[in-house]
């Protein structure tokens, strides 16, 4: 017992001279280390006040948040320089998750890219393709048919809705809104379920190709959609109620993170991030492609420029998202989805076999039984592919991030010359110093959650 | 007929102006490969008759006026502005106007003066650097690395490109973060991948690959390197030295 009783003592700071006497051989103090920057601690848990004695007073402390925190979003390192709690400085470092798309790409066919591409902002996939599919349209000087453009649109907004359904659970997750987070992921599996059931796959769709999409959506897809939008539209309620009003919600998010319009455009910064410090600035409205000025919808603004003004702008992007899809649905007609050009058309005649999915059988008997120019065409699209005429073309899209663009390079062959892309939250990313500098560590955790990086589009 | 009139009574200094200055943009500007034979095939005997198939480098043609649409009203602004700053017109090394996008080729020496005056002139007022990319057209082209900037302008909702070319030898071309602040992260990842040196840059570090990296990974004639195979020891040849159609 008196064991017991000492202990505590000896270790609490300031106490009394046994416990001073004792510091030198504490078992908890931090390590420490001379380099050439001074001397670095490192610091394994223990008291502020144990922290402040063992560093002379020094409140300047540097850490890293990441790129295994949870609540970094991802394989995100963030640097901070703190005094107290205040962060003084923030640096972002990335890279952790590089894969090299783009260089692989150069060694693949055009049609091959978007199985690359589809990967990157895994978050996006849909908009990823059809930015890529665009861009090569473009180098081709082809247009998808109506039809195509069509479910393109469906499919982007689809993907809008559980791009933003993600960024609602995982920013509510990361400042500690579980239920938040249940929500957001139960009703992201309703879009991802629906995706499947339209394009064969949850993510990694590669269902947009260059010239169309790869095939035709199922037959009762129309009341499948509908379906999930009244499903939506019967949750959406729920979280305003869980978060729009709550204190909680608004004083971590209120007035935090303020990026204002300027320094948006310095910086680079679309997407809602821009919308939120008041400029209307939407690609679907201001440069439509894919047949967006066909539709009806509103781009939701405001002027707070703060994180909670993000969040209230991604929930009202879901409810556009929805009203676009039901118009889709009406807009629908029957016609082809690809581009009527033997050279260019991918010969997917895709049909559900007894192996899962493979070519129709009826395409197989014809190319093999009865024209084997078919099967020579077939074979040198396949393994060849087409050639792109040489040039270049920059080709952006609305992405839930903001502007995606892809910037196609041809020399004339059957691969790309170079693809790269300009990744909404790569480049938002560099706004997150001038957001998080002069906040405190929690309001760290609330702009990144605000920014939405997604890794695998910022290393790519 | 009148249009050959009058061009005919040009007076020969244009035609001495465009001659070497064409010739030597020719030189600097080409954006592609020259291949000969086809299928890719090489070191053996050519059976195919396609072996003497010789097909030039592309080089974007020079557009001629008008542009057409909004591109001359962006060109002429360009280059008033360009007067006011004391930027000569001659910094404008060539421009392209393909596929509905206009590329202004631009001398290294004024990218950032050039890029200001895109900025801030108020009828041009290209405001945000929509994205910045290296590009790199292989060993055997002249000023094979291409620092590549795609300008937007949001209050007239127009685009176009900024290009500057360099040798390998020497890849330098001043930063424009001052003018862009957002070409910070994008120039990096040049640097990382193209090694494009750019100037005054305030920390040119690598950004994607680890900092001890060595080389440039997305150059053309960056070694790549095959897959092991467990089949008595066989290799997947790396993908630039599989057989490839172009």
């Amino acid at each position: 017992m008196s064991i017991d009783a000492e202990t505590p003592t000896g270790s609490r700071p300031g106490g009394d001279g046994s416990g001073g006497d004792r510091s030198g051989g504490d078992p908890f103090a931090a390590s420490a280390r001379e380099t050439t920057e001074g001397r670095v601690y490192t610091v394994t848990g223990g008291d502020w006040e144990d922290f402040l004695d063992d560093t002379q007073q020094e409140e300047r402390v540097v850490i890293n948040l990441g790129p295994q925190h949870p609540s970094t979003h991802g394989v995100l390192r963030l640097v901070l320089e703190l005094e107290g709690e205040t962060v003084t400085k923030a640096r972002s470092v990335i890279g952790y998750l590089h894969t090299g798309i783009e260089k692989n790409t150069e060694y693949r066919t055009w049609t091959q890219g978007v199985t690359f591409v589809t990967r990157m902002d895994y978050l996006a996939p849909l908009h990823n393709e059809t930015a890529y599919s665009l861009g090569v349209e473009k180098l081709l000087r082809v247009s998808a048919p109506e039809r195509a453009e069509t479910i393109r649109v469906l499919l982007m907004e689809l993907n809008r809705i559980s791009s933003h359904l993600v960024f609602l659970a995982t920013g509510a997750m990361e400042l500690g809104s579980t239920t938040g987070m249940t929500f957001g992921f139960r009703d992201r599996e309703e879009v991802l379920h629906l995706l499947e059931f339209l394009t064969g796959l949850r993510m990694n769709h590669a269902f947009i190709r260059p010239g169309g999409v790869a095939q035709d959506i199922p037959e009762n897809s129309r009341e499948k959609v509908l379906e999930f939008c009244k499903v939506m539209e019967s949750r959406l309620p729920d979280y305003d109620k869980l978060f729009s009003g709550q204190p909680i919600w608004k004083q971590r998010l209120k007035g935090v993170g303020y990026l204002p319009l300027d320094a948006c455009l310095a910086l680079g910064t679309t997407g809602p991030i821009l919308r939120s410090a008041g400029l209307a600035w939407d690609l679907r409205k201001v440069e439509p492609y894919c047949g967006y000025e066909q539709f009806d919808f509103e781009v939701p603004t405001s002027t707070d420029a703060d994180c909670y003004s993000r969040f209230l702008l991604r929930v009202e992007e879901i409810r556009q998202s929805l009203r676009i899809v039901r118009q889709c649905m009406d807009k629908l007609e029957p016609g082809p989805v690809m581009v009527d050009d033997p050279k260019i058309a991918w010969p997917a005649q895709l049909s559900i076999g007894p192996d899962g999915m493979g070519n129709s059988l009826d395409h197989v008997r014809k190319i093999m039984g009865q024209s084997m120019e078919s099967l020579i065409h077939h074979f040198k699209l396949v393994t060849e592919g087409f050639d792109v005429p040489p040039g270049q073309a920059y080709t952006p899209v609305e992405a839930p991030r903001g502007e995606l663009g892809y910037h196609h390079v041809s020399d004339g062959g059957t691969r790309p010359m170079r693809v790269h892309v300009r990744d909404p939250s790569f480049v938002n990313l560099q706004a997150f110093p001038a957001m998080a500098e002069g906040g405190l560590v929690a309001d760290v955790i609330a702009v990144v959650a605000s920014i939405d990086p997604v890794m695998g589009g910022v290393d790519r | 007929m009148s249009g050959d009139e009058s061009s005919g009574g040009l007076p020969e200094t244009a035609a001495e102006h465009t001659g070497p200055t064409e010739e030597a943009a020719t030189e600097r500007m080409v954006a592609g490969r020259a291949r000969k034979g086809m299928f890719g095939v090489t070191g053996s005997g050519d059976t195919s008759g396609y072996g003497g198939l010789r097909v030039p480098a592309y080089v974007p043609p020079e557009a001629e006026r008008p542009y057409g649409g909004w591109f001359d009203e962006v060109a002429d602004e360009l280059f008033e502005g360009m007067k006011r700053r004391g930027i000569p017109d001659s910094a404008v090394l060539r421009i392209t106007v393909d596929r509905g996008e206009i590329t202004f080729y631009v001398d290294r020496e004024h990218l950032v003066e050039i890029c200001r005056t895109f900025r801030d002139e108020p009828a041009l007022r290209f405001e945000l650097c929509s994205s910045l990319s290296g590009v790199d057209y292989g060993p055997d082209v002249p000023q094979r690395l291409h620092s590549v900037c795609h300008l937007t302008s949001l209050t007239y909702r127009r685009r176009i490109r900024v290009e500057v070319a360099v040798d390998v030898a020497d890849p330098h071309v001043p930063s424009v973060v001052d003018v862009y602040p957002t070409a910070d992260f994008q120039e990096r990842e040049a640097w990382d991948m193209y090694g494009i040196v750019y100037d005054d840059h305030p920390a040119l570090t690598r950004i994607l690959m680890p900092d001890d990296w060595d080389g440039h990974p997305q150059r053309k004639d960056y070694p790549l390197g095959g897959i092991p195979v467990e089949y008595k020891g066989a290799e997947v040849p790396p993908p630039d030295q599989r057989r490839s159609y172009t």
